[in-house]
C-alpha cells in the first residue's frame, strides 16, 4: 500500500502478519515434543496465535511460531503435562540466545 | 497458527496479554460471518497499525465513546441493504470504553433493542494511556492517577457493576466471563450471539482480563491470575436472562473452597502495598465474602 486510503480502508485481512514480533522475546519456550500430550492448552491460551494445535488423532505435537511468539510464558504455565506431576515436562522457558 | 484463525500474530498487544487471548476466543466461536465494531483502546491500537491489520473479519474503528452507536449503525445499514440474515455483529470496548466514555451510547444500543453482542474487556484502568484509574479500577489498586502513597492507599471508592446495570435495561441475556474459564467463556458468547439470532434483542458479556502490564505481574501469570479472580470471588461469574436478578445462574465458589484475597494481591504489583496493611485486606476479605453469601442466596 503506497498511497493512503480514502477513509484508511484497508484492504488486506491479517496482514499483520508482515510484522514479526519474534524479536521482543527475551525468554523463549522450548517443546520437547515426546512429551506433549495433545491437550492445547497452550494453543487455546496464546495471545499472539502463534502456536498451531496439536492433533490428538494423528499424535502431532504443537509447533511454536517463533516469527511471533513474544515469550509471554503463558503456554508453560498453562501446559497440562508441566502441571501433572507424573508426566514430564513438555514445555521449559530459556533464555533467549544472540 | 491454525490457518482458520481470525484474529492473527504480528498485533501489538503485550506478551501475556490478557485480551488478545479473549478476542481469539470470541471469534473462534463467533466465525466468519461477523462484523466486529471496535472502540478506541488497546485493542484497537494494538491490531491496527496502519496499514496493518490483524482481523480478518469485517471491522470498524469507532470513537472511544461509541461502540454501541456505531455496532447500531451497522446493523441498520445491513438491514436496509438486505444482507442481516447470517451475520453477528460484535461491539468490542475496554472498560474505559464502557464502563465511562462510551456508556451513553451502550445504554442507547440496549434501550433501542439491536441485535448486537457487546463485549467489554476489563483490565480495570486505562492501559493504553498508561494506566490512568477509571470507574472498572477496583478499590486500593494503584494506578499513576491513584497512586499508592503513604496517605491514600490507593484508588478510593469502588468498582462500578456494570453488568447489573447493563442487566437492569431488560436486555435479553447478560454474562460476565473470565480467559481461565475458557469453555464457560465460548459457550456465553455462543449463547449471547443466538440470543441475537432470534431477534430477542442486545445481549452483553462482562470480560475480565488481566493485564501484566498495568497490574504489574509477571507476563505467564495472566491466565493464572484470571482462574485465581474467580477462585478468589473477587470476580464472579454469572449469566443471566431477562432483568430479573432471580434468573441469575451463579458459579460462586462455596466459603471452605474460597481462596483467600491475599493469595491474588500479594501477585500483582498495583496491590503491593496492601501487604503492609492487613486491616484493609481484612476488610476486603469480609466484603468479597459478604457480597458471594448474598449473591449465592
Amino acid at each position: 500500500m503506497d498511497k493512503i486510503t480514502l477513509g484508511a480502508v484497508n484492504t488486506e485481512p491479517g496482514s499483520s502478519l508482515n510484522y514479526k514480533t519474534g524479536s521482543w522475546r527475551t525468554m523463549k519456550p522450548v517443546l520437547t515434543p515426546e512429551n506433549c500430550i495433545f491437550c492445547n492448552m497452550c494453543w487455546q491460551y496464546c495471545p499472539d496465535s502463534a502456536i498451531e494445535p496439536a492433533d490428538p488423532k494423528e499424535k502431532k505435537p504443537i509447533v511454536i511460531d517463533y516469527d511471533y511468539c513474544k515469550g509471554c510464558g503463558i503456554c508453560v504455565q498453562e501446559c497440562l503435562a508441566n502441571k501433572n506431576v507424573n508426566l514430564k515436562d513438555a514445555l521449559a522457558m530459556v533464555p533467549e540466545e544472540k | 497458527m491454525a490457518s482458520d484463525e481470525l484474529f492473527v500474530s504480528g498485533h501489538r498487544g503485550c506478551a501475556g496479554c490478557g485480551m488478545a487471548t479473549a478476542v481469539r476466543m470470541i471469534l473462534q466461536e463467533a466465525g466468519p460471518n461477523t462484523i466486529v465494531a471496535n472502540a478506541t483502546g488497546c485493542l484497537e491500537v494494538m491490531t491496527t497499525g496502519y496499514p496493518e491489520t490483524s482481523w480478518k473479519v469485517p471491522w470498524i474503528h469507532a470513537a472511544f465513546e461509541n461502540a454501541g452507536a456505531v455496532a447500531s449503525g451497522v446493523d441498520v445499514a445491513l438491514k436496509k441493504l438486505g444482507k442481516r440474515d447470517g451475520v453477528n455483529i460484535l461491539a468490542f470496548a475496554g472498560d474505559g470504553g464502557t464502563f465511562d466514555i462510551g456508556f451513553q451510547a451502550l445504554s442507547g444500543m440496549l434501550e433501542r433493542g439491536h441485535n448486537i453482542t457487546y463485549v467489554v474487556f476489563d483490565n480495570e484502568a486505562y492501559m493504553n494511556t498508561g494506566i490512568q484509574r477509571c470507574s472498572s479500577t477496583p478499590p486500593y489498586a494503584s494506578t499513576t492517577t491513584s497512586p499508592a502513597g503513604k496517605v491514600i492507599p490507593g484508588k478510593q471508592g469502588r468498582k462500578k457493576p456494570i453488568a447489573n446495570i447493563v442487566a437492569a435495561h431488560d436486555i435479553a441475556y447478560t454474562a460476565t466471563a473470565t480467559i481461565a474459564y475458557h469453555g464457560d467463556l465460548k459457550k456465553k458468547v455462543r449463547k449471547a450471539l443466538e440470543v441475537n439470532r432470534e431477534g430477542k434483542g442486545p445481549a452483553f458479556i462482562h470480560v475480565f482480563s488481566p493485564c501484566p502490564t498495568g497490574w504489574r505481574y509477571p507476563s505467564e501469570m495472566t491466565v493464572e491470575l484470571s482462574r485465581m479472580a474467580v477462585e478468589t470471588g473477587i470476580f464472579v461469574l454469572w449469566e443471566q436472562e431477562g432483568s430479573d436478578p432471580r434468573n441469575r445462574k451463579i458459579s460462586c465458589p462455596p466459603k471452605e473452597k474460597r481462596k483467600p484475597v491475599e493469595e491474588y494481591f500479594k501477585l500483582q504489583g498495583r496491590f503491593r502495598h496492601l501487604l503492609k496493611m492487613p486491616d484493609i485486606i481484612e476488610q476486603i476479605q469480609k466484603e468479597v465474602d459478604e457480597k458471594c453469601e448474598n449473591l449465592m442466596q
